[in-house]
């Protein structure tokens, strides 16, 4: 197979597009090269449902566990507790016994124009369950630093906007929120990082890979398994990790730049 | 186990599960236990070492030995774990295998990689096709060890230089003004001074590693995860003990389990920073 073919044939196959049969003798690097790069699809789709989602998630678990009522405050610190103190790798096969014992409804969703139908048996497949576990995975972990920044906020800089008659809702936009941050955002930087790797034990846990639509660590793992070398699959799959890594520690840093403009 | 056991299906519940839960295999799985803990034990020390050289070697005039250092932190940080688990046994046992091969059978001139496999004489097959079964098990558990040793190595090396870093720069001043070496200053000053300042990386990296042992199974190791599917899937009545799909009591087990051991540790490290505290000027110190 050519490299042409090999593009046509396999620069979607993760998502179920081109040739069905993955290579199986006589496999070049350009076919291995393509079919890890379009594993890499999922590992970026898992990342960003994960930390866009974990984002909000976890601001509201920081709150809650540096300012919630009683109530609030127990069940968020238990919340981080749990996500932190236990193997991601365990939580994945955990919730997936826990959806395939979920009851097989479907449940339809009007939506005017047309309606779709949910079925809990989605749960059980790697786009949703797994993104579900990554997400609040992710999200505990983002809160324990969140409220690590929520207890090093200045106490002068809040009570000058009391004293500036601002509300409390005024006081969290304009400057608890934007110094949390701030002051977060370094080590925010490293749990991104940490969970975009973290994509790969998706499909090394108990959700299976459907139809061979699986992520890069996937399909390197196939072909050094078909090829007895892991010299070139495994290799390529780092390379594809590491510009993945690079961008994400570039797009952090400028939002880092945004959030100290004001400093430097 | 129990001498009530003899027949199963007759029994009560409380005696069911004290005879179920004391049959061998779960007592494999408690044995398994021994895995982890040993995993754990044995990377801790290496991870230790390989990040020492790390750190050093980043921090190194020669220009070649600070790259090395510096590309083998920097990559292993850039690329997931389990790339790293997947790739290093499989890589080691082949280059052992592969220099065995040119040692042992220099005779034999067929290639090695024909195609689609790898193939050395029989003599240079690691452990021999004819060692003990235990022999095998062991040999995977230590390239297991080695893979992990390698990455939490990388980590470490990184924690140990952002330490050796904080070190006051007076302190290595005195130590230079008192015609102390090198090598002198970094045993004598930086090295025992440096621990304060790495222990919060450290002891994050001990949590992380602990979470990270369940990974084991992914290397074939009969680890806590391999019996909890092994023994949680359901079992028919053709079993001695048979019972429903238990796979999600078996995790809720582990997962109890594993957030034990982490927060013991967690109130460990704690009073190690206090102790290493003692007498220095840390907010922490009390």
């Amino acid at each position: 197979m050519t490299c042409g073919e090999a593009v046509s044939a396999y620069l979607f196959r993760a998502i179920g597009v081109g040739e069905r049969l993955l290579p199986s003798n006589d496999i070049g690097i350009c076919e291995q090269a393509i079919l890890i790069g379009s594993g890499v699809m999922w590992n970026i789709y898992f990342a960003l449902f994960a930390v866009i989602l974990g984002f909000f998630a976890a601001t509201a678990l920081a709150l809650g566990k540096f300012d919630g009522g009683k109530f609030t405050k127990k069940f968020c610190e238990l919340f981080i507790y749990f996500f932190r103190g236990t193997p991601l790798f365990i939580q994945f096969f955990f919730a997936y016994e826990l959806f395939v014992l979920l009851p097989r409804l479907s449940i339809d969703i009007p939506l005017g124009f047309t309606t779709i139908t949910a079925e809990t048996r989605w749960f059980t497949r790697a786009w949703l369950g797994a993104a579900i576990v990554l997400f609040l995975n992710t999200a505990a972990y983002s809160a324990e630093i969140f409220y690590g920044a929520l207890r090093a906020i200045p106490r002068g800089e809040v009570e000058a906007g009391a004293a500036l008659g601002l509300s409390r809702w005024q006081r969290f936009r304009l400057i608890v929120w934007p110094t949390m941050l701030r002051l977060a955002w370094p080590s925010y930087t490293n749990e991104a990082i940490f969970l975009f790797h973290a994509t790969t034990l998706v499909y090394f846990s108990s959700f299976p890979a459907w139809q061979q639509k699986g992520d890069a660590l996937y399909y390197a793992n196939y072909f050094a398994e078909k090829t007895f070398n892991p010299f070139i699959a495994y290799p390529i799959v780092a390379a594809y990790f590491i510009a993945v890594t690079l961008f994400l520690i570039f797009v952090f840093g400028r939002v880092n730049k945004r959030l100290t403009r004001h400093i430097f | 186990m129990f001498e009530f056991c003899t027949d199963p299906k007759s029994l009560e519940t409380f005696q069911w599960f004290s005879c179920y839960l004391t049959t061998p295999k779960h007592m494999s799985m408690y044995y398994s236990l021994f895995t982890v803990v040993a995993l754990i034990l044995l990377t801790a020390p290496f991870g230790l070492m390989f990040g020492f050289m790390g750190a050093f070697a980043s921090r190194s005039k020669n220009m070649i030995i600070r790259i090395l250092g510096k590309g083998y932190t920097s990559i292993v940080r850039g690329v997931p774990d389990i790339v790293f688990f997947l790739f290093v046994p499989i890589a080691l046992d082949q280059a052992i295998e592969f220099i065995r091969h040119k040692t042992l059978c220099w005779d034999v001139t067929e290639p090695i990689w024909r195609g689609n496999d790898f193939v050395v004489c029989r003599a240079a097959k690691m452990p021999l096709s004819e060692a003990a079964v235990w022999t095998h098990d062991v040999y995977g558990f230590l390239l297991a060890v080695v893979a992990f040793a390698f990455v939490f190595g990388a980590f470490c090396s990184n924690v140990l230089a952002g330490a050796l870093k904080s070190v006051p720069r007076g302190q290595i001043e005195a130590g230079r003004s008192m015609g102390l070496g090198e090598r002198q200053i970094r045993r004598l000053i930086e090295v025992p001074q440096m621990w304060i300042y790495a222990l919060p990386g450290l002891s994050n990296l001990w949590q992380l590693l602990i979470k990270s042992t369940p990974l084991l199974f992914l290397l074939g190791v009969e680890d806590l995860v391999y019996w909890a599917r092994e023994l949680g899937g359901s079992k028919t009545s053709a079993y001695a003990y048979s019972h429903a799909d238990w796979r999600l009591a078996y995790f809720t087990v582990l997962l109890l389990f594993y957030l034990l051991v982490t927060s013991i540790s967690q109130r460990g490290f704690e009073r190690m920073r206090k102790r290493l505290a003692r007498g220095q000027n840390f907010s922490g110190a009390s």
